[in-house]
């Protein structure tokens, strides 16, 4: 019984390569993270520059406009902000780009290295699926790197469309935590599949899966700042000084959280059908649709607490911080999920690697 | 679980309300969001600990083990139900209270909803520049194509039923207008999640008590008939009758297992496992020869047979102190690791004139360490040794509690063969036969076989599952991505000039509100000669 050749013969040069290049992504993906932290250290000096530049547009439209009906000058610009409407000229509450909020050259220096990053980072990827001659999902490495891929990925892509670009040192940071886990924690060279994972379904159930995962981390760090920016606001209406002055590149409390509301309502839907994409295959690999393995009981408990999210942003008192909460802890679960459970917990969902 | 906010009014004030009246107010306080919401947050709470502690529906000698290693916290765990978490009381309570929640809360919504598909659009508000999405446009009068009143209201009525909008012409004292609502499926999507989440739950009640799962290994070369006596464990639903099992029949012909042969890294990890079965689905039916599969069940008329397991399982012949023969035949040995240590325990119960028993691992390919014990360096059987230690006595198997066949309990028993007697421990090639000291008897390792354990079960309610399933992530996604929105556009005289006015009303979550007022407005222009006037965001930016 030697190797029947059933399986095409891993690449092994190239899966070598796939690793170095995951290497020098995650390295770059650092170095963007230092970027992105120093423009929003850097903010408290670019806001009042762009305050500045706002005030005097504004004046100039003001002596050429006459006066005439029509322009609708703004005289909230300068000293006197609105606790509301903080920095709305630099980030907008739709998350729009504006002709000022282009302005932000640090900001611009780390989202194109970014690109360049993914740029890397998807070679990797893709080289490493090449070498194995199958999806890049099938131990801990390959959730890792893949999903850290998805998740700067996604980021990017929505960038194109939104100034999201006050989360760039969060995703930044989480992609390079999750580059440093694949390749330091769980450093698995290219191989096949174990006959359990050898389904149709792993390239269903696990993509969706971790796209999944990747959106619940972006509207997690939406609701962290929509709480952080929710008390910043009860504190300039109470008159206090505001201590977090790059929070006004940040976007309101609500628009904060209807966004992640947004993003939560499609990251469920894909939860939804990667539990039940999950007990499709369960059923076949594993004799049984749902068995209470711990990974399927924390599928469950994530699925059920964002269900309670959904349903709080229907319930009356259960809007804002608490529903953000209920989120966060939803995602909190996710990687409870994604780490403890996969590490330390015995059961069925026992992958290579670990 | 309403999506509507419902009136509760806490605890605090609940009135004396006689025994109906506390029961109704008991009703409408368990089928109110917060409470639903309340439940469904302590149900996800409840389902950790069954991840925590070991089950025993999946794992029941961890649960043993558990119990022996902790005394103390261990019977008290048990008696909270933490080994059977998701068949517990209080687990049960929380669902079945959230279940009964929510139909209280789905039976008044459909009716309501059933009403609301009745029910005209909503009557056009006077003050349409209140709403959120307002604009107002002049229309341009004396072009030879200019729309009369009746032309506009026309057109209204025509553009919104185009895009998907229920309609309905208004005449009142204000003036002609269109009224227009849409996304009356999102409630019926939300409708249906619900429903059919009861769908999968009382699919998976009335399946797993119609049907039955059962275990059993099966070595190379025997056959499997599906019957009670033949399974090594067997789980019947409550409704299920054992009489009823479909005689099929499985043989087991040849078990194959590819493993990795090429790479470094991996050397050795399983990619292929292939059982090659002979298949009669009754007693008079003619044999199909079929492949078994990790991922590929035989999908047998009332069964399913899965591959869940492999290993080895040497074959054995024991003659006893007597010289006859008391055992024969392939005995099964656990795989302990990637390279198929398997674990071997043979009792000989009718070895006389005393019973014999032998414990210790079979070595698919031997070597020996450096420290003179033998380990195996492949799965495959290159050089299979079975290192045993033997005992003679009494196997404990006569007072009636049930054992462990893969526990020898040698209380009650000699050793004759291990490393610490002169006799030493057994090792044994195949084809080898071994002497057992003092006129014992003999062991022979006749040829190495393979096993397959084999998961057998039938579960009338995978399908309704999967259907109900299906249904619920259909419902969800249109519950949450179609849009309720009212429309109402309206024919204004003021000063001598015309003027359309329209106002756009989410109902619910609608972030794409904003979007559609503009794709109307291009609509409208294309439509009629409107002057571009300002156009009023109403209240986002007032």
């Amino acid at each position: 019984m030697d190797n029947a050749g059933a399986l095409a013969p891993i690449n092994e040069t190239l899966g070598e390569y796939s690793q170095l290049f995951m290497l020098l992504a995650a390295m770059v993906y650092g170095v963007v993270f230092i970027i992105f932290a120093l423009d929003l250290a850097k903010t408290n000096k670019s806001i009042s520059e762009m305050d500045s530049e706002a005030l005097k547009r504004d004046e100039e439209l003001l002596v050429s406009a006459g006066g005439a009906v029509g322009t609708k000058p703004r005289s909230r610009r300068g000293a006197a902000v609105r606790a509301d409407n903080v920095g709305e000229h630099i980030v907008t509450d739709k998350m729009e780009y504006t002709q000022l909020s282009a302005k932000r050259p640090t900001a611009r220096i780390a989202v194109v290295l970014m690109w360049l990053a993914a740029a890397l980072h998807g070679g990797a990827v893709v080289s490493r699926a090449i070498a194995a001659h199958r999806v890049p999902w099938g131990n801990m490495y390959e959730f890792l790197s893949t999903g850290a891929f998805l998740v700067a990925l996604v980021f990017l892509l929505v960038l194109i469309f939104k100034d999201l670009r006050f989360m760039g040192s969060f995703i930044s940071g989480l992609v390079t935590l999750m580059l440093c886990g694949a390749t330091i924690g769980f450093p698995t060279p290219v191989g096949h599949l174990v006959p359990a994972l050898q389904s149709p379904w792993i390239v269903i159930h696990v993509s969706i899966a971790v796209l999944a995962s990747a959106l619940f981390a972006i509207s997690f760090a939406m609701n962290v700042l929509q709480l952080v920016q929710h008390a910043r606001m009860n504190r300039l209406a109470a008159g206090q000084d505001d201590k977090l002055p790059f929070m006004r590149v940040v976007p309101g409390a609500g628009a904060l959280e209807n966004f992640a509301y947004r993003i939560n309502t499609i990251g469920f839907v894909m939860w939804t059908f990667t539990v039940i994409a999950g007990a499709i295959w369960a059923e076949a690999a594993w004799s049984r649709y749902w068995g209470w393995d711990p990974k399927e009981v924390w599928s469950f408990v994530i699925w059920v607490v964002y269900a309670g999210y959904l349903h709080a942003r229907a319930t009356g008192g259960w809007t804002g911080p608490r529903s953000a909460w209920l989120s966060i802890i939803g995602f909190l679960c996710v990687v409870f999920n994604f780490t403890i459970v996969n590490i330390f917990f015995d059961g069925l969902h026992s992958y290579a690697g670990v | 679980m309403a999506k509507q906010q419902r009136n509760s009014k806490g605890t605090g004030d609940a009135p004396a309300l006689g025994f109906m009246g506390s029961m109704r107010w008991i009703w409408t306080q368990l089928t109110s969001m917060p409470t639903a919401l309340f439940l469904l947050l302590l149900l996800a709470v409840a389902a950790v600990p069954g991840s925590i502690f070991p089950q025993r529906d999946a794992n029941p000698e961890s649960v043993a083990q558990y119990l022996e290693q902790h005394t103390t916290a261990g019977p008290w765990l048990d008696r909270f139900q933490m080994f059977e978490v998701y068949s517990s009381v209080w687990f049960s309570a929380i669902y079945i209270l959230l279940f009964v929640s929510l139909i209280g809360c789905i039976i008044p919504r459909v009716k309501k909803h059933a009403k609301a598909l009745r029910t005209p659009p909503p009557r056009t508000p006077v003050r349409l520049e209140r709403l959120p999405q307002y604009s107002s446009h002049e229309i341009l009068e004396g072009e030879t194509d200019t729309p009369d009143d009746q032309q506009v209201i026309e057109d209204s009525f025509r553009i919104l039923k185009k895009r998907g909008y229920r309609v309905e012409r208004r005449e009142d004292a204000t003036g002609a207008s269109v009224a227009a609502e849409r996304g009356y499926t999102r409630e019926i999507g939300n409708l249906l999640f619900h429903i059919s989440l009861m769908g999968v739950l009382a699919s998976a009640a009335i399946g797993g008590a119609l049907g039955y799962t059962g275990q059993r290994v099966v070595v190379e070369g025997e056959t499997f008939v599906n019957s009670l006596v033949a399974y090594d464990s067997f789980t019947p639903g409550t409704g299920f009758n054992a009489d009823n099992l479909p005689p099929f029949a499985v043989t087991l012909d040849k078990f194959d297992i590819i493993f990795d042969r090429e790479s470094k890294s991996h050397f050795g990890q399983p990619l292929d496992f292939t059982a090659h079965v002979k298949v009669r689905e009754s007693p008079d039916a003619e044999p199909v020869k079929q492949e078994l599969k990790v991922n590929h069940p035989l999908r047998i008329s009332g069964g399913d047979v899965y591959l869940v397991g492999n290993g080895y399982a040497p074959v054995i012949t024991v003659k006893d102190g007597n010289g006859n023969v008391s055992y024969s035949g392939p005995a099964v040995s656990i795989p302990q690791d990637s390279v198929y240590t398997s674990m071997f325990v043979l009792k000989v119960p009718d070895a006389e004139p005393s019973q014999l028993g032998f414990q210790g691992f079979l070595l698919p390919t031997a070597l020996v360490d450096e420290n003179g014990f033998g380990i195996s360096g492949d799965p495959n059987a290159i050089n299979p040794q079975l290192h045993l230690n033997s005992y003679f006595g009494d196997l404990g198997l006569d007072d009636g509690n049930p054992q462990n066949v893969f526990v020898l309990d040698t209380e009650k028993m000699e050793p004759l063969n291990s490393r610490d007697l002169d006799a030493g421990g057994i090792i044994l090639e195949a084809g080898q036969t071994y002497e057992l000291p003092d006129g014992k008897g003999s062991i022979t390792f006749d040829d190495l076989k393979r096993f397959v354990a084999l998961d057998i079960n039938h579960d009338p309610g995978k399908l309704p599952i999967g259907i109900f399933s299906g249904l619920a992530l259909i419902g969800l996604a249109v519950s949450l991505f179609t849009p309720r929105r009212r429309v109402w556009v309206k024919l204004k005289q003021e000063n001598g000039k015309r003027s359309i006015e329209y106002a756009l009303l989410a109902r619910g979550e609608d972030p794409r509100l904003e979007r559609e007022a503009a794709e109307l407005q291009k609509i409208f222009d294309k439509a009629w000669p409107l002057a571009s006037q300002e156009q009023n965001q109403g209240a986002v930016n007032g």
